[in-house]
């Protein structure tokens, strides 16, 4: 019952301060809310008992995403300054994107997580192990690692890091020679 | 209720143990015992700050031939950091003019709540833990990593040049030295096993300073860096910058900002005795349990721990009042070209030759093959520095490095470029520091 | 395991009064006279000059995207240390190719000048 209500509590916060993020015209309260929003998942990922994924969603999103956006924020000397609307007027367009949307999650959430009586979802949640829960994130270790699970997309997620990186530098960096046109 | 027991249980610091046997077990009782760990370790927390400030004041005043504070509260001044305190409260609350209301007060508030955080899991007796959690030091990486942006909420919202530029070199020096932090701390979860810091504290039978000395190293630059003492304390650089970050600050809401300084400092400090010098372990008497089942070891394990992260603190304490402080590009190049490297050939290393010794191995010798291992990674980081010191003098006619004067120019100094501390040259970051947007002078660094 | 981050959500709410009495009170015990001059920024004894919020360094964004990388890098590694002992060579063999490919990228950052602070 207490995790239902810190559940809500998680969502609300979560949500508000989502909708925040859009609505504000201060582009820095902007990406303040979307750090407090990053923190309310943080929480939801904690209450399902991924705490690593809590923490990493921390370490990564709070820690270096939101201060990569603040840092492009204050880069761009316009954006500071600029007071126009967040919105555009384009009304139908977004209705029609946002019921696709919806219509995908629920197809696949419901092909997923098959609707049931909500008492009986309750019984059948299924009891996880306590040791299984305590040693998940070695679990979660060797998985990365062995032949048999995961090694290729984690070697891939590498090549993907490897290549974010020389791709910014690429974008953010002038060319040798440019540096007198800056 | 029973005073004997009660008695038998502070002293013996299982108090949680006595509340279960007179309230009974339940999901009531834990939360009565949790509420009590926070408000006990958040108020030893700030307690213990207005001794440590009084403690710096002392050692540093030492070391300069001073004699430090000495008239409130008798000879030893023992009192000075309650009078401070008593000014700080009654100071008038300054709202600087064009200050964001939000970011600006949000910004003392969160700094400490976010080194409070950490503690939860710092193990400071057998049993005496606020929570073991199983991913502990990646738990006080996220935290430590999260509060970074709170320097850049206080610089944004103080609407001041100085505190915008001292929040922007905060970051991103904090935020470099996080990378070989990170990668120093694997090298002991790789030989505990385990990222709990009880878990780290029980397996090492031999304290990982013996196993893994290079990155008990480049741990310790990285928490100097960390905290922003001296000498990487540009981004409060009084001379430059006035303050940095919390210039605009006043009152309770500056001494905040100090607060949280002198409660990371020694958090880090129980940090680096929890995971290099073996906690509380103390020959197996912090175990000890007394006949009639009160743990007393906890006491000795307690006293233990508190000996050894006050000589870690009188560590950062010498460091910052023998070092001068550094430049803002000597700083990230020890970083990015010196610490990350370094740490990741180490972990390279480590992680392979801990493999090829069978399990089983004496622990001993264990130890010796990593002691070895480090000591050939030492030396032969040296070597290259020195070349690269070599030919960086050849290179620049006068043999000089970047201008700087009166630098010994032989054997291991020659890594001098990376970092070693040189004269300070203040002039080109005055220049950088007023104007901010401006270019910088181009400092002849290699 | 939730019993053991109870005791974190505690903190997370607690933790906020500690800050919060000092400050309280020094609102309460400080004088409180403002004027306009008391509230100028604090820059040079004269009057602060344009917009608090110019342009930065690109540097300073660099350091955070090199930084991400290796943020990102360090919640791969921190399960594969834990799991160190279950591992075997090829597991390492692995590992150690994913630390060599980033590597590799601040080998190309430090090639391009990327790290020069200029």
């Amino acid at each position: 019952m207490s995790q239902q209500i810190i559940f809500f509590l998680l969502a609300a916060i979560t949500l508000t301060s989502a909708i925040v993020v859009v609505t504000m015209r201060n582009l820095f309260h902007a990406a303040l809310a979307l750090m407090v929003s990053f923190l309310g998942v943080a929480g939801i990922y904690i209450l399902l008992e991924a705490p690593f994924l809590g923490m990493a969603q921390l370490l990564v999103y709070i820690g270096a995403i939101s201060m990569l956006i603040i840092f492009a924020i204050m880069m761009t000397r316009r954006l500071m300054q600029t007071n126009e609307t967040p919105f555009n007027s384009q009304v139908i367009g977004s209705l029609i994107g946002s019921l696709l949307v919806l219509a995908i999650l629920v197809l696949v959430i419901g092909r997923l997580y098959p609707l049931a009586p909500a008492d009986a979802v309750l019984q059948t949640a299924p009891q996880v192990d306590p040791a299984v829960l305590q040693s998940s994130v070695a679990r979660m270790g060797r998985s990365f690692v062995s032949a048999e699970a995961y090694v290729l997309p984690f070697e891939l997620a590498s090549v993907l890091l490897l290549a974010a990186l020389v791709g910014s530098i690429i974008i953010a960096w002038p060319r040798r020679g440019e540096e007198d046109n800056q | 209720m029973d005073i004997l027991d009660l008695l038998k249980s502070l002293l013996s610091l299982s108090l949680g143990d006595f509340i279960r046997r007179t309230f009974g077990t339940g999901p009531g009782t834990e939360l009565l015992i949790d509420i009590g760990g926070v408000v006990m370790l958040s108020t030893f927390c700030l307690l213990i700050v207005i001794f440590l400030i009084w403690l710096t004041r002392k050692l540093i005043a030492r070391m300069q031939d001073r004699i430090g504070p000495n008239r409130v509260g008798g000879r030893f001044g023992l009192l000075q950091t309650v009078a401070d305190v008593m000014k700080l409260l009654t100071k008038e609350v300054i709202h600087p003019s064009g200050a964001d209301w939000v970011a600006f007060n949000a910004a003392p508030i969160l700094i400490v709540i976010a080194a409070l955080l950490v503690w939860a899991v710092m193990p400071f007796a057998p049993g005496v833990i606020g929570v073991d959690l199983n991913i502990g030091i990646f738990y006080v990486m996220a935290i430590s990593s999260a509060s970074v942006i709170v320097i850049l909420l206080a610089g944004w919202g103080s609407n001041n040049k100085y505190a915008l530029l001292g929040a922007f070199r905060a970051v991103a020096q904090m935020v470099s030295y996080e990378v070989p932090m990170i990668l120093a701390l694997l090298v002991p979860i790789i030989l505990a096993g385990t990222m709990s810091t009880k878990g780290i504290i029980d397996a090492q039978t031999i304290p990982f300073i013996f196993l893994a000395p290079i990155s008990a190293l480049i741990f310790y630059i990285s928490t100097l860096a960390e905290t922003g003492r001296t000498p990487f304390d540009l981004l409060e650089a009084e001379s430059e910058i006035v303050a940095g970050y919390h210039i605009e600050y006043g009152g309770m809401k500056f001494g905040m900002f100090f607060l949280a300084e002198f409660i990371n400092t020694l958090f880090w400090a129980g940090l680096f005795v929890t995971i290099y010098l073996g906690g509380y372990r103390f020959f197996g008497l912090e175990n000890w349990v007394s006949a009639d089942g009160y743990p007393y070891g906890r006491l000795i394990g307690l006293i233990v721990f508190f000996a050894k992260v006050f000589f870690m603190y009188f560590v950062f304490d010498w460091v910052r009042s023998t070092l001068p402080r550094v430049r803002v590009d000597q700083i990230l190049n020890l970083n990015w070209k010196f610490l990350v490297p370094v740490s990741l050939v180490l972990l390279f290393a480590v992680a392979i030759v801990d493999k090829l010794i069978p399990t089983g191995t004496n622990a001993i010798v264990r130890m010796v093959i990593h002691l070895v291992l480090n000591v050939v990674i030492a030396a032969a980081t040296l070597e290259i520095l020195r070349r690269r010191g070599r030919q960086n003098r050849l290179a620049t006619p006068g043999g000089g490095s970047g201008g700087a004067v009166a630098v010994p120019h032989d054997g291991h100094d020659g890594g001098h470029g990376h970092g070693a501390p040189q004269p300070i040259e203040d002039v080109p970051d005055v220049l950088d520091a007023p104007l901010g947007a401006r270019e910088p002078v181009v400092v002849p660094v290699h | 395991m939730l019993a053991e981050w109870q005791y974190i959500g505690i903190f997370v709410a607690l933790s906020p009064i500690f800050p919060l009495a000092p400050v309280v009170l020094n609102r309460l015990l400080g004088p409180h006279r403002p004027n306009p001059i008391k509230q100028q920024t604090y820059e040079c004894g004269i009057e602060t000059v344009g917009d608090t919020w110019i342009q930065f360094k690109v540097q300073y964004y660099i350091y955070a995207l090199v930084f991400v990388v290796f943020d990102i890098e360090a919640v791969f590694l921190f399960p594969i240390a834990a799991a160190y002992g279950q591992l075997d060579l090829f597991a390492i063999g692995a590992t150690a190719l994913f630390i060599f490919l980033l590597a590799d990228g601040l080998i190309y950052a430090w090639s391009r000048g990327v790290l020069e602070w200029v």
